[in-house]
């Protein structure tokens, strides 16, 4: 009961990892990837060749799509931080957003989404914007800069005005949903959303 | 270890790996501060007549890189009118190594740091792993502390980055593999770096180990895994869509806040243990009795009006008390042709069972009760306290799973809601009133407490004397005996006149205390609807309790006197009619005290405001109508199914003129403790009301003698002890029940210790969650103490070098002017 997209693939990355289960996960993204852009990547890995995925494309996908966060996912886990994935980058985010992730790795990888101008620390102009993505700007300028303080005001344990990953990992070890509910979309794709996908991605390139 | 979930990993040594950064780790990182400091006052000492040229370049040159990592949030931060004492720009170099270097600022900044992060991990867990405590034993930089951090600031030094990754690898090699594969796993550096630290750890042990070949069961066993996984995904998504009105509740909590939610989830709740009820009951009583109907009785005819009175017609049905037997149920056999099927001995002592279920579902219900409500008090308090709710909601409360757009949008507007309750939250504690104000708003609050205590009291007096009224009446309608049709429906219909007194009372009285309190001025809205719960629960408990002595003390006490043969099925008429005309008022209000009054006010008076929802009212309704669903559960066993249907009905009507009639209160209010108040009340004053009434009508009243299982017999409570001393009569070795039955049951001792340990398991749990709240103080103190620790330290650094600053601080000035001219 061999699995079928095995067989197809023979690329370097796959021979690096001996457990079988990983190569099973591995060349399900592989196909996921394909999906996005059968005419752009290539079945055969070996070479490692070059390809990056648009930022539209990754951001289509519908673990993403209505994602106010989509942007800055696929900034943070792309190379060249503007969304354009690699294969390895794109493997990275799914190893990262699925579920068996460990918690300081999604709390490391949410740190960076939240830090939008990537300073490596959440500042005012951060909040502000993580706040404006997350209620869809339905809070008044008050509201939001009031928002902010408190939050900083909460969070930050050294009074240095802003968040670093430290404060922010403190902070997330005191949710105890966190692991349950952020980044955990793996599971959700199935061979059905797969077939849908194919048929928006035709429309896209179309 | 790349692969998503393709690694197991066990919860424990996870925790593990989460426990290391605690308060142990921060006094190896004071200890390395006294060493730094020992290091600056001896360079104070011995070298700083001789600090050469180079130092001073390299201190100039180290400051560009460290500070321009900081610069741009420095930037921001000073934009926003945060000032910070220890964001001075003239720090000494020393304490930008430190301050750079420290975990908050370095963790995640640049490759170097991470790498040197998890190696001092690795080295901890290697140290735990082989519980070796000699620290000293390791090499200087290997310890984690901030001396090993300074060469790292420095971004471009790739000699020693490199090394630091060889002393990652090595360390990394000298974990277990199930170690280190957790550890790669953790650490945030791209996939490909990943498989080049891995690389490097195999390839110097030795090899035989990674590439092992895959036996062909361990396929078999992956693909059951990953198939046994994704079945576990397809039952937890059914889970939770079998959740009952879950997008219901999402909606209604975007819209209207948690404050209305709870109640929506109280709804819910009731539901369930309806459900549960009616399941028990359904089973164990209705059941055997309707595959066995006793002999029926001369047909009664249908008028309609019973389906208000549940009298007449049903009097002799299933749903009454009256209508069950006081024998044991056998099979049948003889009449019919099926001779074969009554070779096994079948047989249902009803009367036990009536009063094992009724007992088993009380104390079931008893039971989950007070777990929820301890749950829900742990809960409540943990929320209460922890401080950083407000950063918690905004990083960790979306929920990347979702994907549809219109959870998307339902997600957004729910977080916005409870920001905003809890802005609103963070806001209130600041308003602050002089003496007088004060003064003033308690006269008004003891004025309108008065009013409402006095209202109260005169409803209960009134209902006494209208109920003594209908029964005297009830009792000259009887002995007036006139068999005609018309005089049985006006019998009848007379009988609902007290509970359309009642309804009619709990309809208006409420309306009355909101414009009394209209008058009123609280802090909160929270403590504004605790108070009108309050208000609303001192009048239904004392209309239910002169309900109650109406039932037990006047009707039950002396059924002759309106010539009752079931005096049993007489009360659980009297609860149907209650429990329908609460539902009927309950309506009549959601019609025209929503849905008129927001056309009236919208069309005539011309407002824009709609309504609000009122919490209290409604929700003291629902405690209200399921005291007396348990109330009548022992008289009328088929009363939960009115209940379970009046509470879906009310779901959607609520719902529905919620949507349409009312607003969102004007000021947001977070009800974080609203679901463990409205369970504590229905434990409290509900269930324990209802429990107690029923208990005592089992121990103490005499059954009626005609009709019900238990006929014939002095109290309900002595059929268990009649089928005990059967039993040992039949068969000796059951002669000790009898003496247990004796002792046990019948001793009013050990009812007292049950309930006396009872009383002790909940202190002990309350105590318990006390002693967590309070551990949870000391260490966010304890948090806050350290931060201030490393402050103090840091300008301590500071002024050392402050010292040694004036020798050199000519040729610094010289060296800034000059970039800064450049």
């Amino acid at each position: 009961m061999k699995n079928k997209h095995l067989q197809k693939i023979s690329f370097i990355i796959l021979k690096m990892f001996p457990n079988f289960k990983q190569q099973y996960f591995l060349s399900r993204l592989f196909h996921r990837y394909r999906d996005l852009a059968p005419q752009l990547v290539p079945l055969d890995y070996t070479n490692q060749p070059d390809v990056r995925l648009p930022y539209e494309l990754i951001g289509s996908m519908p673990e993403l799509k209505d994602n106010p966060f989509r942007q800055r996912i696929a900034e943070v886990f792309s190379e060249d931080g503007e969304g354009n994935m690699t294969l390895d980058d794109f493997l990275d985010m799914f190893s990262v957003l699925s579920e068996m992730a460990p918690r300081d790795l999604k709390a490391y990888y949410a740190f960076k989404i939240y830090d939008f101008n990537n300073d490596n620390f959440i500042c005012k102009s951060d909040l502000e914007k993580t706040l404006n993505k997350l209620t869809r700007n339905e809070l008044t300028e008050d509201e939001v800069r009031m928002v902010c303080e408190k939050v900083i005001d909460e969070a930050d344990l050294d009074n240095d005005g802003r968040l670093s990953l430290e404060d922010f990992q403190h902070m997330i070890v005191r949710a105890p949903d966190f692991l349950r509910e952020v980044c955990n979309f793996h599971h959700r794709f199935t061979s059905t959303m797969r077939g849908k996908m194919r048929k928006k991605i035709q429309e896209i390139t179309l | 270890m790349m692969a998503a979930r393709s690694v197991s990993f066990d919860a424990d040594a996870h925790f593990m790996e989460a426990g290391m950064e605690s308060p142990l780790d921060e006094d190896r990182v004071h200890d390395s501060f006294t060493q730094l400091i020992e290091e600056q006052s001896q360079d104070l000492n011995n070298q700083a007549m001789e600090m050469s040229s180079l130092d001073l370049e390299d201190e100039t040159r180290d400051d560009v890189p460290s500070l321009s990592g900081a610069g741009s949030c420095v930037g921001v931060c000073e934009d926003g009118g945060d000032t910070d004492p220890l964001m001075e720009p003239c720090w000494s170099t020393a304490t930008l190594r430190v301050l750079s270097s420290m975990p908050s600022r370095t963790i995640g900044r640049s490759r170097g740091a991470i790498l040197s992060q998890y190696y001092n991990r690795t080295m901890q867990l290697c140290r735990r792993r082989q519980s070796r405590p000699a620290v000293h034993s390791f090499s200087r930089s290997a310890r984690p502390s901030i001396c090993g951090y300074r060469v790292e600031t420095d971004p471009a030094n790739f000699d020693r980055e490199e090394n630091k990754r060889e002393r990652l690898v090595n360390n990394l090699q000298s974990l277990s593999e199930s170690d280190r594969v957790r550890m790669l796993k953790a650490i945030p550096l791209n996939l490909a770096e990943k498989q080049e630290l891995r690389r490097l750890a195999l390839n110097k042990t030795d090899r035989s180990l990674s590439r092992s070949e895959i036996p062909c069961c361990s396929q078999l066993k992956y693909y059951i895994i990953i198939a046994f996984r994704q079945s576990w995904y397809v039952w937890l998504s059914f889970l939770s869509s079998l959740q009952l009105w879950q997008t219901a509740l999402k909606t209604v909590s975007g819209r209207f806040g948690t404050g209305v939610l709870s109640y929506f989830v109280f709804l819910r709740t009731l539901l369930f243990f309806n459900f549960f009820l009616l399941l028990v009951l359904g089973l164990f009583l209705v059941v055997p009795q309707a595959v066995r109907p006793p002999t029926p009785l001369s047909s009664v005819h249908f008028y309609g009006l019973e389906l208000l009175t549940g009298a007449g017609y049903f009097t002799d049905s299933l749903m009454y008390y009256g209508y069950y037997s006081n024998y044991t149920l056998t099979k049948t056999c003889g009449n019919t042709n099926d001779q074969s099927s009554c070779g096994f001995h079948l047989s249902y002592n009803m009367p036990l069972a009536y009063f094992f279920t009724i007992g088993m579902a009380f104390f079931i219900t008893c039971i989950i009760l007070v777990y929820s409500m301890s749950k829900s008090f742990g809960q409540s308090f943990r929320v209460d306290r922890s401080k950083g709710l407000l950063a918690m909601k905004v990083f960790c409360s979306w929920d990347f799973k979702v994907t549809k757009k219109s959870s998307v949008r339902l997600q957004s507007e729910n977080i916005s809601t409870q920001l905003k309750e809890l802005v609103a939250e963070v806001n209130r504690k600041e308003v602050k009133s002089s003496w007088l104000q004060r003064l003033a708003t308690v006269c008004i609050q003891i004025l309108a407490w008065t009013i409402c205590i006095g209202s109260t009291a005169a409803c209960t007096c009134a209902i006494y004397y209208f109920s003594e009224h209908m029964h005297k009446d009830l009792q000259v309608r009887v002995r007036s005996s006139s068999n005609t049709t018309e005089s049985l429906l006006l019998k009848e219909a007379s009988l609902l006149a007290l509970p359309v007194a009642v309804s009619s009372i709990n309809l208006l009285i409420p309306g009355f205390f909101n414009t009394v309190a209209w008058m009123e001025e609280y802090d909160s809205p929270s403590k504004r609807n605790y108070v009108a719960i309050f208000r609303n629960l001192m009048l239904k408990v004392s209309v239910l309790g002169v309900l109650c002595y109406h039932w037990l003390g006047r009707v039950a006490a002396d059924p002759g006197s309106v010539s009752l043969k079931c005096w049993e099925s007489f009360v659980g008429q009297e609860l149907y009619r209650f429990l329908l005309m609460d539902f009927i008022f309950t309506m009549l209000n959601t019609f025209f005290g929503e849905f008129l009054w927001r056309l009236f006010s919208q069309k005539v008076l011309k407002k824009e405001r709609k309504p609000v929802f009122d919490i209290a009212r409604n929700v003291l309704e629902l405690i209200y109508g399921q005291t007396l669903a348990w109330l009548g559960v022992l008289f009328t066993p088929l009363l939960p199914v009115v209940q379970v249907i009046k509470l879906l009905f009310l779901f959607y009507m609520k719902k529905t003129s919620l949507m349409m009639n009312c607003q969102a209160p004007r000021k947001p209010w977070r009800a974080s403790q609203m679901t463990t108040f409205f369970i504590t009340l229905l434990c409290f004053p509900s269930f324990l009301g209802a429990a107690v009434c029923v208990t005592y009508t089992m121990w103490t009243i005499k059954p009626s003698d005609s009709c019900g299982p238990f006929r014939g017999l002095n109290t309900m409570f002595q059929s268990g002890k009649i089928w005990v001393e059967q039993l040992a009569k039949n068969d000796q070795k059951f002669s000790w029940l009898l003496l247990a039955h004796k002792y046990l049951v019948e001793n009013p001792f050990f009812l007292f210790l049950a309930a006396g340990i009872f009383l002790i398991v909940i202190y002990f749990h309350s105590q318990v969650v006390d002693g967590q709240r309070k551990i949870i103080e000391l260490l966010q103190e304890q948090i806050e103490n350290e931060g201030e620790d490393k402050k103090f330290l840091i300008t301590r650094l500071q002024d050392i070098h402050e010292q040694k600053r004036p020798l050199s601080s000519r040729r610094i000035r010289g060296a800034s002017e000059e970039s800064s001219f450049s």
